[in-house]
């Protein structure tokens, strides 16, 4: 039993983990740029409801397909509603998604690819080669063919991307925990008598935190792109919930005659995109890991 | 053309923190070298040694920038030639040979073609000429079958060959200046003998200027005729090295020898107190203030200059000391203290550890091993084999041979971490379980385990707090303030304060680590401490302090310690009885005193021979070569192929006797006790030493 007073000891010291990320974040040029960029757009998802000027579904039938003004700041769509109202609402639920299914992708896959790692030997084996097979198969294509099968739906979307992702991050969680598993402070646990459940959260778990956080950054990136292509495809965040992707596709016919709708939707996107790797970037050099090497699938 | 080859004046270098700081490394260091001297450069780590190395050949670390001075080699300043002049310079005129050959040889490439290239580049040499230079080359560094070597690739060598490689690759420019960054550390002392003398043999016939960067006093000894001690960047001391060897005047040089394990001298070694400043820490006057004996206010107030002593010679002594004639004057420079009580070779003391016929083998096992006998493969010979040992209540038991040999092994299986095939492992009376998961929590508690690198044995997201409460949780009941008052009281007995409870272990240096390794051992409150080459990756200084340390707990604590060490000073200063380990086999046993004596065991005397003394003259023997074996031989002798007192077919074909020298002295050999007895090696007494004034017993 740990007694009360560890409790505040292990509060200060996650503190003190954020606070170090935080300052490595910042002493990189890129990773500032990124961290802002984010939080812009995690402000503008959280506080969109309570500053767009219109409703969503609000339509202006005079003005269809108009230009930025200072009525309508990003003009409308072929239906008349004020884009800069959508835009603002159309990442919520991408955003919502992807970070809820890279929580998951990060959690199961994380938590399997170490135990694998800490476990070794032929269930190692064997569950390697069959992650193999999985990763074998595009992920996107994965995500489409469960989401046909079983339709579109906010639950279905986090569990399918959290799955698919959650793949990628057991090999990862697995090399980095397996860099740590011949180490001599383990080496000590297992000769000192400690139970494999303290060994795997006590010692090996809090070497992963960083590269977990790394993984989750990289997840959610991932997941935005998945979700916004689904949702372009017409399989991801359904009508009427304002979405970039679906924008994107309800616009582009008109591209020629009024690139409003498809600009903006697509400016927001690349810009959290970009920012999200900036950001993931920098974390990743501040704590030692190259993601270079790795690309999405 | 100046006779100097190189002069470098009032050199400041530093670099530059992330809050924009410069931190200085090299601190306004002078020093010169004619052609064709040797001079070893030596100090702690961290004191900015391989820094003034590299300087040497016109570089510094990304970031690092010289502040004032110069570096001038035959009168040119380095670090005012361009890059395309600087490279004419380096490789040809200055070449470096680092510490680890391993990493500095590209692992793809065949040896051969990595030294080509150096000739290639350097002297432009090309087809028949090129491969016959670098067979040249290879045989001069006394590479066997050179031929077929050029043809390797870097992995396919022993780490002894691997450094021969480097040395080639070194000498392939012909320069005239060698600095050499810690050649041989990490080199067992066998290969490490040979590498002295080959660079001692080459300083001999081509005349190249060395520099020599080590942390080891006898490797210097043996390679240098001049000797440089650096602290915190600066120059303290530098003269003729049996001037310094036999008197040193700087404080801190004596600090420095007085730390040294000596083969000839079986006690513990003076240890030094505190750490060298790091960049931009210390302040002003004399850096060695803070450990200094002989310090007073002006210390504290002006910077001493490097000034000449009285002594005269051929190598200038100079010493940068306000004092040195006051340490001069105080007699005594290392005193070695026998601190640690000697068990009596007791014959009634109670049995530990008793390990009998054990057999050690990392051959596959269950599926695989099935696999591996269906295709026929031929099963590996056993690592460790037919090993029989006690470890008594409170004693230390050394073991002692070359990397390779098993000792880690041995440890592994005590500690129930890799079973072993066969034998017989009691502990206190019982039979003790082969895996760690079937021992009972006492048996976890008795045993305890110090590792080599405190590094990589503390986890490094724990702090120190967690790491000790790790043991008193698993086997005591205590709550959180007591498990907090133990462990505060356990940093104190490894002399640290409860002020560290809170730190990480990557803000402790390398011996504040290992006493935490220490203190985390200790709360178990063990019967049998497995040390494991703990000592082998400190400073020699702060080496000094974790054995004094670790015979102070077990006078206190009445542990028994299975001390693991390649290194026969340390284990001479530390351990009762010493198990002399060749390819997993014993060939010598008995108590530290016998060991030391003749008659040796063939490979004990072939150990003994290759240490460097920190003496100058006490130039070792190299008695067998330095062949690697990947294998033990199937029969006879273990040590059959590299004994260099061979007898016949018979140590090829029967299992040495165990004869009998004295109480518990056991020597595994053909060849006659009496014929043992009569060694070329001759430890060089205590007395012998006092004499040249570089040990002076505390009497």
């Amino acid at each position: 039993m740990r007694s009360l007073s560890a409790v505040p000891m292990r509060v200060a010291q996650s503190l003190r983990w954020f606070a170090h990320i935080w300052r490595s974040l910042r002493r990189s040029r890129q990773g500032t740029i990124g961290l802002m960029i984010v939080i812009v757009h995690m402000f503008i998802a959280v506080a969109s409801p309570y500053i767009v000027p219109y409703a969503h579904h609000d339509i202006d039938g005079k003005n269809r397909l108009a230009a930025p003004s200072a009525e309508h700041p990003f003009g409308t769509d072929s239906f008349g509603r004020d884009l800069f109202t959508r835009v603002l609402l159309g990442g919520r639920a991408a955003i919502g998604v992807a970070l809820l299914a890279a929580a998951i992708a990060v959690l199961w896959g994380g938590l399997l690819g170490i135990l694998l790692a800490f476990i070794g030997g032929r269930v190692d084996e064997v569950l390697m080669r069959l992650v193999d097979a999985l990763l074998a198969i595009p992920g996107l294509l994965v995500v489409l063919l469960i989401v046909v099968a079983l339709g579109t739906g906010f639950s279905v979307l986090i569990l399918t991307l959290g799955y698919a992702y959650g793949v990628t991050t057991v090999r990862v969680a697995r090399g980095a925990a397996l860099g740590y598993v011949a180490s001599d402070f383990i080496t000590a646990a297992r000769a000192r008598g400690e139970r494999k459940t303290n060994i795997v959260l006590r010692e090996l778990i809090p070497n992963l935190l960083d590269v977990l956080l790394v993984e989750y950054v990289m997840r959610a990136s991932w997941a935005l792109t998945a979700i916004s292509s689904l949702s372009y495809l017409g399989f991801g965040i359904a009508p009427p919930t304002p979405d970039w992707g679906r924008m994107v596709f309800e616009n582009q016919v008109m591209l020629a005659i009024s690139p409003w709708g498809t600009l903006f939707p697509v400016f927001a996107l690349a810009s959290l995109i970009i920012g999200i790797n900036l950001a993931g970037d920098a974390l990743s050099k501040a704590i030692g890991l190259d993601r270079s090497q790795e690309a999405p699938t | 053309m100046s006779q100097k080859l190189l002069e470098v004046e009032g050199l400041t270098t530093g670099f530059r923190t992330q809050a924009g700081q410069v931190l200085q490394v090299l601190r306004n260091v002078s020093l010169e070298m004619q052609r064709g001297e040797t001079l070893g450069l030596v100090g702690e780590s961290g004191c900015g040694k391989t820094t003034f190395g590299m300087t040497l050949l016109g570089h510094l670390r990304p970031g690092g920038q010289v502040m004032a001075g110069s570096v001038r080699f035959e009168g040119v300043d380095l670090f005012g030639l361009g890059p395309d002049e600087l490279a004419k310079i380096r490789g040809q005129r200055v070449a470096v040979i680092p510490q680890s050959a391993s990493s500095a040889l590209t692992p793809t490439m065949r040896v051969g073609e990595q030294i080509a290239e150096v000739l290639t580049l350097h002297l432009g040499l090309a087809g028949a000429e090129l491969q016959e230079r670098v067979l040249e080359l290879l045989t001069r560094v006394h590479l066997p079958q050179v031929v077929e070597l050029v043809r390797r690739f870097p992995h396919e060598l022993s780490g002894g060959q691997l450094q021969r490689v480097a040395i080639a690759m070194g000498l392939a420019g012909k320069p005239e200046l060698l600095v050499l960054d810690e050649p041989t550390t990490g080199l067992d002392v066998t290969t490490q003998a040979h590498i002295l003398d080959l660079l001692r043999e080459i300083q001999e016939s081509t005349g190249t200027a060395m520099l020599y960067i080590s942390h080891d006093m006898g490797a210097i000894a043996r390679v240098c005729d001049r000797l440089a001690v650096m602290y915190a960047g600066e120059i303290v001391e530098d003269g003729a090295i049996d001037d310094v060897f036999a008197d040193p005047v700087h404080p801190y040089t004596r600090g420095l020898l007085g730390s040294v394990p000596r083969l000839s001298y079986a006690g513990l070694p003076q240890a030094m107190a505190g750490r060298p400043p790091a960049p931009g820490e210390d302040a002003v006057g004399c850096a060695f203030v803070p450990r200094c004996a002989f310090a007073d206010e002006t210390c504290k107030t002006i910077d001493p200059a490097l000034e000449a002593t009285s002594r005269a010679g051929a190598i200038p002594h100079l010493v940068q000391c306000h004092h040195w004639q006051r340490v001069l004057a105080s007699g005594a420079s290392g005193q070695m203290r026998d601190l640690k009580a000697r068990m009596e070779q007791d014959a009634e003391a109670e049995p530990l550890l008793e390990l009998t016929e054990v057999d050690i083998t990392y051959a596959k096992r269950g599926l695989a091993a099935l696999v591996a006998r269906w295709r026929n493969e031929p099963e590996p010979p056993t690592t460790v084999s037919g090993f029989t040992i006690t470890i008594h209540r409170g004693e230390t038991l050394a073991l002692v041979g070359e990397s390779g040999s098993g000792k880690s092994t041995i440890a592994r299986t005590i500690a129930g971490l890799l079973p072993p095939r066969a034998g017989q492992i009691d502990f206190g009376g019982q039979d003790l379980a082969s895996a760690v998961e079937g021992r009972p929590a006492e048996m976890h508690r008795k045993i305890q385990i110090i590792f080599q690198n405190p590094d990589a044995s503390l986890n490094p997201r724990h702090t120190v707090k967690q790491i000790l409460d790790a043991p008193l949780r698993l086997y005591f009941e205590m709550d959180g303030k007591g498990r907090l008052d133990r462990s505060g009281a356990l940093l104190e007995e490894v002399r640290l304060t409860p002020r560290y409870l809170e730190r990480h272990p990557g803000q402790m240096s390398g011996g504040e680590k290992q006493r935490v390794a220490v203190a985390r051992a200790f709360a178990a409150e063990p019967d049998l401490v497995l040390c494991d080459e703990v000592t082998s990756a400190l400073d020699v200084s702060v080496q000094a302090a974790v054995l004094e340390l670790l015979a102070g707990l077990q006078a206190n604590r009445g542990a028994a310690y299975l001390f693991i060490s390649h290194d026969l000073a340390v284990v001479r200063a530390i351990a009762d009885r010493v198990a002399v380990l060749y390819q997993g086999r014993i060939c010598e046993v008995g108590p530290v005193a016998e060991i030391y004596a003749p008659p040796y065991h063939p490979y004990t005397e072939t150990l003994l021979a290759a240490v460097p003394e920190p003496a100058p003259g006490a130039r070792a023997q190299l008695l067998a070569k330095d062949v690697p074996e990947a294998e033990p031989p199937t029969r006879g002798c273990c040590f059959q192929r590299r004994c260099p007192r061979r007898i016949g077919s018979i140590c090829d074909d029967e299992a040495p006797p165990s004869q009998f020298v004295a109480e518990g002295h056991i020597i595994r050999c053909h060849i006659p006790l009496a014929d043992l007895g009569e060694s070329q090696v001759d430890l060089i007494s205590p007395a012998e030493i006092a004499t040249q004034g570089a040990v002076v017993d505390g009497k």
